[in-house]
């Protein structure tokens, strides 16, 4: 199968991206122009980290503009798999892709830290492969990544079981020290009401290899989720190239 | 026709909270303010609108900050318009 990770300028964390879907998953891998208008046959589609356009005006707010943004909507309201990590979230949020906004941290700093995830639902591609209520050790790093939303929205999603991930400590508890960001209900991460469109602050792709960071290969537990979902989805017939590891 | 002048004040949404306000509101007493209270730090963006009406501009300019000037979730806006002789 393919994924494809949209680049904007600015974007810095597509590289990353491309090599887990090569490299960890041997599944095809391609690169898309913010100025793309079709997404190249793409089975899932990525929105990596960084700082597109600069973030100007505010974070993803240009990118979401962006053409190629169009087929990324027509892929999501036909089901189509999305993944948003970082300023990947912070455009799917300004794009109305998903619920809630990303404003500055709370204590102003630009964090750079490894941080522990609950998973809050397994119903979604991209979670379905981990226990509910699994801990993943994954990075951090974002001056924008405090999750708002009014009250509504957030009970909403709480019925909903939208909220994928939330910051806990490390005995799995929800508390206040716990979120780096001051995110309203420890929000790390969201999906959509389809729930294939899944957002997040922390960084699976950079949570690969042990031998690379922080000593930690928990993200690739979503990525391995959404490739089995596809799979499962194109029926064995289909299949895509065999899951072989990387050289 | 002569075109129009719109400013646009871009605030934090009442609720949402505003640590560059915060920190603003700190500095400010550090230097000897301490009459200052509530700080919102928003964004101010001009724009010169060319041949078009006040009236027909004022909805544009409205769907301009509803589409990408301000996130309705986090941010609230004001428009004013003037004339513009330039």
């Amino acid at each position: 199968m393919r994924w494809g990770v949209v680049v904007f300028p600015g974007s810095n964390d597509d590289r990353d991206a491309l090599r887990v879907a090569e490299r960890q998953l041997g599944d095809q891998a391609v690169a898309l122009w913010h100025k793309d208008r079709d997404l190249r046959g793409a089975d899932v589609v990525l929105l990596p980290g960084g700082f597109s356009y600069g973030d100007y005006l505010r974070c993803g707010a240009m990118a979401s503009c962006s053409p190629v943004m169009d087929a990324v909507r027509a892929h999501a309201a036909a089901g189509g798999l999305v993944l948003g990590i970082c300023n990947g979230f912070q455009v799917l949020c300004e794009a109305g892709l998903l619920p809630g906004a990303l404003v500055r941290n709370r204590s102003l700093s630009f964090i750079c830290d490894l941080v522990t995830v609950r998973v809050e639902t397994i119903d979604t591609p991209f979670t379905e492969g981990c226990h509910p209520g699994e801990l993943l050790a994954l990075p951090i790093k974002h001056g924008e990544g405090c999750w708002v939303a009014d009250e509504d929205t957030l009970a909403a999603l709480e019925r909903q079981s939208r909220i994928v991930f939330r910051y806990v400590d490390r005995a799995g508890r929800v508390t206040p020290e716990a979120c780096p960001n001051g995110a309203v209900g420890n929000v790390a991460g969201v999906c959509s009401e389809g729930r294939n469109v899944v957002g997040l602050m922390p960084h699976p792709e950079h949570a690969v290899e042990r031998q690379i960071g922080y000593n930690t290969e928990d993200g690739l537990k979503l990525f391995r989720s959404a490739q089995a979902w596809l799979r499962r989805a194109r029926g064995p017939e289909a299949g895509g190239p065999a899951l072989v590891p990387g050289p | 026709m002569p075109g129009v002048l719109a400013r646009v004040y871009v605030t934090p949404k009442r609720g949402i909270l505003d640590p560059q306000g915060k920190a603003v509101q700190h500095s400010l007493h550090a230097l000897g303010f301490p009459e200052v209270g509530d700080v919102r730090v928003g964004k101010y963006i001009e724009l010169r609108l060319r041949e078009v009406g006040k009236d027909a501009a004022a909805e544009r300019v409205r769907e301009m900050c509803e589409r990408l000037l301000a996130n309705g979730v986090i941010e609230d806006f004001r428009v004013e318009l003037a004339e513009d002789g330039r």
